[in-house]
């Protein structure tokens, strides 16, 4: 999503979020984040506004002082910026690429399926399966930091037995453009 | 005048009492994660980056323990994980290629950038009145907008960053300021520093006769 990005031509405008858009937005989030309502507030306190940046392609970026912390495509679900995630690593499922796998993904590629259910990857045991379409921090073989954040494209006890093709769409991964923007 | 610690039990603050019930759940404090001051991973991916040599050279020095235990033999070992050995070669390689590739297009950058010409034009808008538009900073990795403000308050004038007939973003200040402004190049100031005066051009651009 944000292999190439940049500020000046892909977004197209940003715009203070309503007050109640912004109760509608972090009741949304707490829901769909494993976040404490007091983590969610020392990131996002309530009294602060959220900007809505604007971008090419149904993307929006939401900020608090310029800083990017959340991510959504189109009105699906909200994503945390890789740069939040690394500091709240535990409000997204994990699921864990192969060594193999980590310069694909650096390199913009979806996450085939084999990189996640072979020896080196990670998917949660059957009694904590993922649904397709869920959020979820890509961890890397050996790596303490997520090197990205996904989207479950296929539900993680049906990767394992299918196990071809796409598992999870990267959304935004480490040295993608967002990455590379600190402020907005 | 009794402070609020005096208060006696017959005549007790409500207000501090509601505030001694359960203390609010704290936040979790965010882990500090370390990042590569060279390539702005997690040292921990430098080796998937384009300068990995640098990264290597600005842990060791900054960070000798995060060093070994990144690069020592045993965790070279111990990294290749379940990887066979032939991908972790051709990994290797790769990393070996992209760096000498980020080289080459950073040489290559850097000549442009020493090439590149900042041009300061004196634009006549009437008799007395003058506005200077600079352009070319951008090259020289200068965030126009920042030097646009900075030349507003240096000379307490009017300044924006424009497009020009081309197209392309220029800081335009009100005013004849071009001699200042090549002064302040020259010494550098604020988000000026580091580029060479010897790139830096000043033209004029005469009012055309019958010009609107
Ligand atoms: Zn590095």
């Amino acid at each position: 999503m944000f292999k190439k990005f940049s500020p000046s031509t892909d977004i197209a405008g940003q715009t203070p979020v309503k007050s109640s858009v912004q109760r509608a937005i972090r009741a949304a989030v707490l829901s769909q984040w494993k976040i404490e309502p007091e983590t969610l507030e020392a990131i996002w306190p309530k009294k602060e506004g959220l900007v809505h940046v604007k971008c090419r392609e149904h993307i929006s970026i939401y900020t608090v002082h310029g800083e990017p912390l959340i991510i959504q495509h189109f009105d699906g679900p909200y994503y945390p910026t890789l740069r939040l995630l690394h500091k709240y690593p535990y409000i997204l499922p994990k699921v864990g690429i192969d060594r193999g796998a980590i310069r694909f993904l650096l390199a913009g590629a979806p996450m085939m399926c084999p990189g996640l259910t072979s020896k080196g990857g990670y998917l949660p045991p059957a009694d904590a399966a993922l649904p397709a379409g869920t959020p979820v921090a890509i961890h890397a073989e050996g790596k303490d930091n997520a090197v990205g954040i996904g989207l479950m494209k296929l539900g993680s006890e049906e990767m394992r037995r299918i196990n071809k093709d796409v598992g999870v769409e990267v959304t935004t991964y480490l040295g993608d453009d967002l990455w590379a923007l600190k402020a907005l | 005048m009794p402070s609020k610690k005096n208060a006696t039990p017959a005549n007790p603050a409500p207000a501090t009492e509601e505030l001694e019930g359960p203390p609010p759940p704290e936040p979790v404090s965010p882990v500090q994660v370390l990042y590569c001051a060279v390539c702005s991973f997690p040292p921990e991916y430098c080796e998937f980056g384009s300068s990995l040599t640098r990264c290597k050279e600005w842990l060791k020095e900054n960070y000798p323990d995060l060093y070994d235990k990144y690069y020592s033999e045993n965790a070279l070992t111990a990294k290749v994980g379940t990887l066979s050995l032939e991908a972790q070669t051709k990994l290797e390689k790769d990393t070996a290629k992209k760096e000498a590739k980020a080289e080459a297009k950073a040489d290559a950058a850097l000549k442009k950038k020493l090439a590149s010409q900042i041009t300061i034009k004196r634009i006549e808008r009437n008799k007395r009145k003058h506005v200077t538009a600079i352009h070319g900073l951008d090259a020289f990795g200068v965030d126009l907008k920042k030097a646009s403000k900075q030349f507003a308050s240096k000379f307490a004038t009017g300044s924006s960053v424009t497009k020009n007939l081309q197209g392309q973003d220029e800081v335009v200040v009100q005013g004849d300021v071009s001699d200042e402004i090549v002064d302040m190049i020259e010494a550098g100031v604020g988000v000026l520093k580091g580029i060479p005066v010897d790139n830096v051009e000043i033209v004029e651009e005469k009012k055309k006769k019958g010009g609107d």
